[in-house]
């Protein structure tokens, strides 16, 4: 009998221990084989030290292979000694104590090591990576001792770690450079999931977070500082920012190496007698850090070192699953396609369900999953496949088991198919056969009958279209879509009301949260809803909801309103049309410094500065700030201008102090924000010289007092204001203006001016609301709190440097350079 | 991605990071034949377009910038990123010429041709 080959594995870890049972399998007794592994102890899975670190699992729960193995298979395990070199002119490795083990092939398997960031303070105790079981008993150990827990690094190995502490009794945070977590894997909607679910899990995030040192004491950690000046104190620190494949050996061996050892389709080093696996390896540019792909390898070389030449590893598709309990998350393939792309969203907000499929020409080319993985190996199955799923598409997103259900149905066929006791309104469970049978028994024929008798539908709206289809099926061509109040945009089956609604009663702040609690039908929205939900998050949460400018159409953006040629006009504030000769001076200077090509008076008593270039934004800004002026915002959905009159101040007829009141009016009412532009006027007598009867809110001053006018328009539409009340004084005035100006904020749908918002709701019904005195008092009182964070001149914010990159090109690399 | 070949005829030039386009936003990059838009998406991929809008010549980078689309903000035309044309109604008149751009170690690499 031929002497058997003496094979050497460098790593005792998943890769390792796996290609020698894929070898055994295929032909045990070809091999002599050694194993070398770094750590003292035998092949453990590593992927389920998270769960040991969160006491779900113990070590012995994870052990692959145990002693026993070994020796059954005749295997030489070396634990415990790191191998220091490969001759490979004499073909033997050296180990730690100078153990020198002849080879006639070679495998290395040696894995990766956690990058350590360079931080100051990095070598302090209680500075862990995240890697092997020593790490997790440290990580247990300073759990033990409770307090506080950093992670640095929000990818799938940093909230595993994070999670894993948490559960262990401490406060942990994640910090995470990026502003969404597992930003590789996950788009932003199930990034903000994730985020509102661990912190469910007593895991807090912080996103965008640069790290700048690790601060100590007494030579043990104590916190890490960012370097916005933050400093979260912890006792242990875990850094999970990624790994390198080790790759030191092969290095000082003279074989070829990249980012990782580079390998051929049959996972050959440049020496044909060594071979590289697993996350050391890199194959075709790719060095992979998950299981699936190290299995492949692993089966690929496997056959190559028993006989099966033909064997080649074509790479791998990967896909993602986080191993949180509770939190099921799974992630394949690319969000980001190319022309052809499509989305399909669902999203159930009882059951906190996000699913995106992403597909690409008719084939899935990417899917992330969230609160319901259950299908990911099926969209990854398809995906590998490269199966055409426009056949499918309809039910696509709903899963395997229905999709497969239905095949072969068209939708109607597919709804008629339902059995009775099939729930088709998950809020108001109500069954198919509750709604065709109230449509029998009652002769019911619209949408609206069905969900005044069954409640079907009539919650969150998502099953609207099955509800219709029931109707068509069971009354034929009796029955008549209904054309009720619009919905939002495409994004969504719910209207404006329902959405404001929904913001206010669920306590909804951010566009993430309505998306999913609304169940939007795309990721992100669309350039129609993000204005308004805007719009709708900061007329709720004053103070509290951070204003999203990507959602801002480009005027709310700069500050400025963009002209044709790319241009901006620049309108500073004239409080009641009231200027001096200060501020014109400063005003005709800055024309002339900058060069701006056009002045003009405007309609609103003000003065326009037209063809301003937007890199001088700040700079224009700047000088009319000196000299005291601010933002007119006479880009925004917001208060624009106060016009007034002279009154009594100069004018023979003039009965009250208009001018007065129109300064005090914008002096408190100025950088609101509204569902469309506001205009206001006060006109010191009836002959209305500041033209107040055509304006969103008018004031008629009049001997007696002061007449409200409101629901005026002079733009597209031609309107007079209809009288709203007459108040005595002043002081009355300001508080039922500033009322039903609330109520606008509160009532009006995005872009919907006054009178259309008057239109829709009845002037009766503003009278109402303004004429009860503990009402009126409240709309003020929001109104005047709600300004508080409003009245701050956004010019001299931007002068300061907020936002600078808005104004500044990315880069000046090109401008000169030839084309 | 705008992934395309690497020819000697384009001059790579790092015009900054991935990082210094915000998410769902756009910057503009000038150059002698007009600024360039770099955008970035919700999920983070990016894409560059000349920044004139094929219908009159609004600057894109200035859009809002939704799925993989930005609206222009002079009459809300919607562009497609990765092919610069014209989508739904408006496919098929005129597109904004797509710039080559790679990204590389997170840096953003834009191709002039023939440089």
């Amino acid at each position: 009998m031929q002497a058997k080959q003496k094979l050497v594995v460098i790593g005792n870890g998943m890769a390792g221990c796996r290609v020698v049972e894929d070898i055994l399998k295929r032909d045990a007794d070809r091999y002599e084989i050694t194993i070398f592994g770094a750590e003292p102890r035998v092949n453990y899975n590593r992927i389920m030290l998270s769960p040991v670190l969160a006491g779900e699992k113990a070590f012995d729960d994870i052990v692959i292979n145990d002693e026993a193995w070994y020796r059954d298979n005749a295997i030489t395990l070396h634990a415990g000694r790191a191998v220091t070199g490969i001759d490979r002119v004499t073909k033997t490795v050296t180990a730690q104590g100078g153990l020198s083990v002849p080879y006639d092939r070679l495998i290395l398997a040696s894995g990766s090591d956690p990058v350590r960031l360079p931080l100051p303070g990095a070598d302090l105790k209680g500075v862990v990576t995240f890697r092997d079981l020593d790490d997790v008993e440290q990580m247990v150990a300073a759990a033990d001792a409770g307090g506080a827990a950093v992670v640095i690094g929000g990818g799938l190995l940093g909230l595993e770690a994070a999670y894993g502490l948490a559960k262990r009794g401490m406060k942990a945070t994640v910090v995470h450079l990026m502003d969404v977590l597992m930003e590789r894997q996950l788009d932003s909607a199930a990034g903000f999931l994730l985020t509102e679910a661990l912190a469910l899990r007593g895991v807090e995030t912080v996103l965008s977070a640069q790290s700048e040192a690790i601060l100590g004491e007494d030579g043990k950690v104590s916190g890490l500082k960012l370097s916005d000046d933050r400093v979260l104190p912890c006792s242990v620190l875990v850094m999970a920012v990624g790994i390198r494949p080790n790759t030191a050996l092969a290095k000082a061996a003279g074989i070829g190496v990249a980012r990782g050892v580079v390998v051929d389709d049959q996972m050959r080093t440049d020496d044909p007698d060594i071979y590289a696996v697993g996350e050391c390896a890199e194959h075709r540019g790719v060095a992979y850090g998950l299981v699936a792909p190290i299995w492949d390898m692993c089966k690929t070389l496997a056959a190559a070192l028993t006989g099966d030449e033909g064997s080649a590893y074509g790479g791998s598709m990967l896909s993602t699953r986080l191993k949180v309990s509770g939190v099921d998350v799974f992630s394949a393939g690319a969000f980001a396609g190319g022309e052809g792309c499509e989305d399909i969203v669902f999203r159930d907000a009882g059951r906190g369900v996000y699913k995106r499929v992403v597909l690409e020409n008719g084939k899935v080319a990417g899917a992330v999953l969230f609160g319901d993985a259950a299908d990911g190996g099926w969209y990854f199955d398809l995906m590998r496949q490269g199966a055409d799923v426009s056949g499918i598409r309809e039910t696509l997103i709903f899963g395997q088991a229905i999709t497969e259900g239905l095949s072969g149905l068209d939708p109607s066929a597919a709804v008629a198919a339902m059995s009775d006791d099939q729930e088709v309104c998950g809020c108001n469970g109500v069954c198919k056969g509750q709604i065709t049978g109230a449509i029998t028994a009652q002769g019911l024929t619209t949408l609206d009958a069905v969900r005044g008798l069954t409640k079907a539908s009539a919650s969150c709206g998502s099953c609207t279209p099955l509800v219709e289809k029931l109707l068509k099926l069971t009354l034929g061509d009796g029955f008549q879509v209904q054309t009720g109040p619009a919905p939002m945009c495409k994004c969504t089956s719910h209207t404006h009301d329902v959405v404001r609604r929904a913001i206010v009663d669920g306590r909804l702040k951010s566009m993430p949260a309505i998306h999913q609690a609304l169940e939007w039908t795309t990721p992100d929205g669309c350039a129609s809803c993000r204005p308004a939900l805007n719009y709708y998050l900061i007329c709720a949460w004053p103070g509290d909801y951070q204003d999203d400018k990507q959602s801002r159409f480009i005027n709310e953006r700069v500050h400025a309103n963009i002209q044709k040629d790319g241009t901006y006009s620049v309108v500073p504030r004239m409080w009641g049309g009231m200027t001096t000769p200060d501020e014109l001076r400063a005003i005709a200077d800055v024309a002339d410094k900058f060069a701006i090509p056009a002045v003009k008076v405007t309609g609103g008593q003000r003065i326009d500065l037209l063809g301003v270039k937007k890199d001088d934004l700040p700079a224009v800004w700047a000088d009319l700030n000196a000299a005291g002026m601010v933002s007119g915002h006479a880009y925004a959905k917001g208060l624009r201008t106060v016009k007034t009159c002279v009154g009594s101040d100069w004018c023979r007829f003039g009965t009250q102090d208009s001018t007065g009141l129109g300064m005090r009016l914008e002096k408190f009412m100025w950088g609101s924000w509204t569902p469309a532009k506001v205009k206001l006027a006060v006109s010191g007598c009836p002959r209305n010289c500041a033209e107040a009867t055509c304006k969103d809110v008018g004031v008629i001053c009049v001997d007696s007092g002061y007449e409200i006018h409101v629901g005026g328009a002079a733009g597209l539409h031609i309107r007079g204001t209809e009288i709203l009340t007459k108040v005595a004084t002043e002081e009355e005035a300001m508080w039922t203006i500033c009322a039903v100006v609330q109520l606008y904020r509160e009532e009006g749908w995005y872009l919907e001016r006054i009178y259309k918002w008057m239109d829709r709701v009845g002037l009766d019904s503003i009278k109402a609301a303004i004429a009860d005195p503990d009402n009126r008092r409240a709309l003020y009182d929001r109104f005047s709190y709600s300004q508080r964070f409003s009245r701050i001149d956004p010019w001299a914010e931007r002068v300061a440097g907020r936002h600078t990159e808005e104004f500044n090109p990315l880069s000046r690399r090109l401008e000169f350079e030839p084309a | 991605m705008n992934a395309l070949v690497k020819e000697p005829a384009i001059l790579w030039t790092d015009v900054g990071a991935v990082t210094d386009v915000p998410r769902r936003g756009a910057r503009r990059v000038p150059s002698p034949r007009g600024d360039i838009a770099i955008f970035r998406t919700g999920d983070g991929a990016v894409f560059a377009l000349m920044d004139r809008c094929p219908h009159k010549g609004g600057p894109l980078s200035q859009g809002i910038v939704h799925g993989q689309s930005v609206t222009c903000p002079l009459h809300g035309r919607v562009i497609d990123l990765a092919t610069g044309e014209g989508t739904g109604a408006d496919k098929g008149h005129g597109c904004a010429p797509v710039v080559p751009l790679e990204v590389v170690d997170g840096r953003l690499m834009l191709g002039v041709v023939g440089g």
